[in-house]
């Protein structure tokens, strides 16, 4: 039982994180319809930006507590900066292009972070200051630690601060109006270019904060680690319900969880037919059987209030 | 380089100027050969991940060909009359063994004169057809797993010991450190799970439990979920066949979820970069590498120092064994006078070259001859020399199943010719005895050399007997 439990705890961890970077895709996609897929590779950016400022600031003598948010606060301004330069320069070029075009060049962007990242940083893995120290928790048999509870936390304290942005702003109005129908939202005095804009930038600031979470809780970073994260949120986006914020939360944590079970029980279920590295296939094939009944995601709806 | 060789252009063309000035002034004749000599560019392919979770290693594994290379294109030997130039073609695997296959065809096409590499297990075994195919020898630095070798590729050699060895002189290690129970992960790639099932029958028979398999990738950076399920068995040694990139955040999340197990692993953990990673929690645990430690090697530390200022990084794990793979190849040409795989090939399997990493010689089937394996301990972030398991029953075990073997062989040769006065039906007793020995000891090469030792004693004894 203390297994079990311990296993959903791993899975919470780790679906916080997956949630907060899955919401980057589902604002850009809920507005514009488009899967950004070098979201992953701003996460990289996020926790590399970290090490580097903290780091800094660390060897400048500076406590470490204080260097840790300075360096998350660097990592969110680069990524905002970033997101925005990614829209401005990728994708609102190719505003009116067919689908497939932007989807393309989401990749293209993804591969040429990756190398610009690499060139920067450089190939080999970096280790992320540890912030904190060491103090673990136990409870009713689970083990936990201090980063794991500030994880779970700082997600979900972003999280709810992003749905006060969507329901209670002017701003988040405008997002919702400019899902629904870009075109009348501009008839209406909406600047779609906007929103466009600030939908990245919000999302990129998710991602570095995600960035710094994965940097704290591995306590590893590496050019090419965005990329199987990206994939991961993506998924859990969509088992959600693409284009639903509570969806892309939702669907993180449960993949998260549905992965820790996965990697745990997976063995004893197929008699060792299958082993634990077969986590991800487990995480799929429950995706798959949701999008057969329910094609849109848990909570997806087939059209209309998508932000 | 490119400063080298203008530095040796222009000495040649000073040595040039000053014997037209003066006609008796003998040139020297390392600068003046190359004048009269046709040149011949010898194209040596290197295959390593360049990309990936491994490309740190991958580099490192390029910078250690790179300087065999300028060295040897400093030195300017010369191979069947000509001067030689050697060039490094360099190839991206990205550790995946689909693209080993590609981008080793695209050396075969490229004619190249022999291949350096690949760096991981799983990407040099499918690759090492294509090259046996076109008949280009092929000498990797890195890739342990045994069966590279065992494919009856004529082409395929490698300079360091293979993971029978390794996983003995582990599982040995394990036992001395006395562990009852062990866990065993591995990254499910040809090296991780060679080496972690070569350790398991070590372990086994050395007495260990085995109370968990557990499986990760060799692209994973969380194991939270497989190590809750090893915490739960109370093991007391966790073993990792993999690399350092997964190997150090999995030292570290055993600590963070409070295992209190031991950590070991093989060659492919034992960098500076897996301390790195795994901080504190690697301290105190142990890893081993084959061959014996750069410092206590004749020409270890003058390479190390030379790495350091070529490259301005330290070495991470295989770039001393890259390089002797690069002069190994060089002096097979050497030896034969002649670039010609087809030529070469033979002498290559003849080598005795005083290397870095040792004196390395090649087993009929390719593999280093009585390769050492050395344990390590990580002690205040660096790699503590614990103890060489060469020489001994164990690390040598690989040779010493030959010996044995080929001691049977000539003790039923013995025998039979003694016992045919003696009568028939002896003779064929003892040929079936010394026939099912020799297998044994063929077999044994996987089994362990227990059995063979055992065997070819009975049958000495037997022999004396007679």
């Amino acid at each position: 039982m203390d297994i079990f439990l311990q296993q959903i705890v791993n899975g919470l961890v780790q679906g916080s994180i997956y949630a907060l970077v899955a919401l980057g895709y589902t604002m850009v996609y809920g507005i514009m319809g488009l899967i950004n897929f070098a979201h992953g590779e701003v996460v990289m950016i996020g926790t590399l930006v970290t090490i580097t400022v903290a780091g800094t600031l660390i060897k400048a003598g500076m406590p470490v507590a204080v260097a840790g948010l300075a360096g998350m606060m660097a990592a969110v301004l680069v990524c905002m900066a970033l997101g925005w330069a990614l829209e401005r320069v990728a994708y609102r070029p190719l505003r009116n292009a067919p689908r497939l075009t932007p989807l393309i060049t989401a990749i293209g962007m993804s591969i040429v972070l990756q190398n610009l990242a690499m060139m920067v940083w450089g190939r080999n893995y970096l280790t992320f200051p540890s912030f904190l120290p060491n103090m673990d928790f136990e409870l009713a048999g689970a083990h936990f630690t201090a980063i794991q509870v500030i994880i779970v936390l700082v997600s979900a304290a972003t999280m709810g601060a992003l749905l006060l942005l969507v329901y209670r702003t002017k701003l988040g109005m405008a997002m919702r109006a400019t899902a629904q129908n870009p075109a009348v939202a501009s008839l209406m005095g909406v600047n779609i270019n906007r929103v466009i804009a600030a939908a990245f930038v919000i999302g990129s600031a998710l991602g570095a904060v995600a960035g710094v979470m994965v940097g704290a809780y591995y306590e590893i970073a590496h050019y090419q680690m965005g990329f199987m994260l990206g994939l991961k949120a993506f998924t859990a986006a969509v088992l959600g319900g693409i284009g639903n914020l509570a969806g892309a939360m939702l669907g993180g944590i449960l993949l998260g969880i549905i992965e820790a079970l996965g990697a745990g029980y997976i063995g004893d279920l197929t008699g060792g037919f299958l082993g634990s590295h077969y986590q991800d296939i487990f995480a799929f094939v429950v995706l798959i059987v949701v999008l057969m009944f329910k094609p849109s995601g848990l909570f997806g709806e087939k059209s209309g209030d998508r932000a | 380089m490119q400063a080298r060789l203008s530095v040796i252009a222009l000495s040649v063309a000073a040595v040039f100027a000053l014997s037209a000035c003066g006609p008796k002034e003998e040139p020297k004749p390392v600068a003046a050969a190359p004048d009269a000599k046709p040149e011949v560019v010898v194209k040596l392919g290197h295959v390593a991940p360049m990309t990936g979770p491994q490309a740190h290693l991958g580099k490192d594994n390029e910078n250690g060909a790179v300087l065999a290379i300028e060295e040897l294109n400093a030195k300017g030997m010369e191979i069947g009359g000509a001067k030689v130039k050697f060039e490094l073609i360099n190839e991206d695997d990205g550790a995946d063994p689909k693209q080993g296959a590609i981008v080793a065809q695209k050396l075969v096409d490229a004619k190249v004169n022999g291949v350096i590499g690949h760096l991981n297990s799983g990407t040099t075994i499918p690759a090492s057809k294509l090259y046996f195919d076109a008949g280009i020898p092929q000498v990797s630095g890195s890739a342990t797993n045994p069966k590279y070798t065992q494919q009856g590729f004529k082409t395929a050699f490698r300079v360091m010991a293979n993971d029978i060895q390794q996983g003995l002189a582990l599982g040995e290690f394990a036992a001395k450190q006395g562990v009852k129970t062990v866990a065993i992960v591995d990254d499910r790639t040809a090296y991780g799970q060679g080496l972690a099932d070569e350790f398991k029958k070590a372990a086994e028979a050395a007495g260990i439990k085995v109370v968990a398999t557990e499986y990760t990738t060799d692209k994973a950076t969380d194991f939270k979920a497989i190590l809750t399920k090893i915490k739960s068995t109370k093991a007391e040694l966790i073993f990792f066949g993999g690399m350092d990139a997964q190997g150090g955040p999995l030292a570290k999340q055993a600590k963070q979820l409070g295992v209190k197990a031991l950590f070991l692993g093989g060659d492919g953990v034992c960098t500076p970069e897996f301390m790195k990673l795994g901080g504190e929690a690697a301290e105190g645990n142990y890893c081993s590498l084959p061959g014996s430690p750069l410092e206590k090697l004749a020409n270890g530390p003058a390479f190390k120092e030379k790495f350091n200022k070529r490259f301005n990084a330290e070495i991470q794990l295989y770039a001393p064994y890259v390089y002797d793979a690069v002069w190994v190849v060089a002096d097979a040409m050497k030896r034969a006078d002649s670039v010609d795989p087809a030529k070469y090939l033979a002498e290559l399997g003849k080598t005795k070259y005083d290397g870095v990493t040792a004196q390395i010689a090649f087993d009929e089937f390719g593999d280093l001859k009585g390769g050492a394996i050395s344990m390590y301990k990580y002690t205040d972030g660096k790699l503590e020399y614990v103890e060489t398991l060469g020489g001994g029953a164990v690390a040598t075990a690989g040779s010493e199943v030959k010996e044995a073997v080929a001691e049977v062989k000539d003790a039923a040769k013995a025998v039979a010719g003694a016992a045919t006065a003696v009568g028939k039906d002896a003779v064929s007793d003892v040929k079936d005895a010394a026939k099912a020995v020799a297998e044994a000891g063929k077999d044994a090469v996987k089994a362990g050399a227990e059995a063979v030792k055992n065997a070819a004693d009975a049958t000495k004894a037997a022999v004396d007997k007679k």
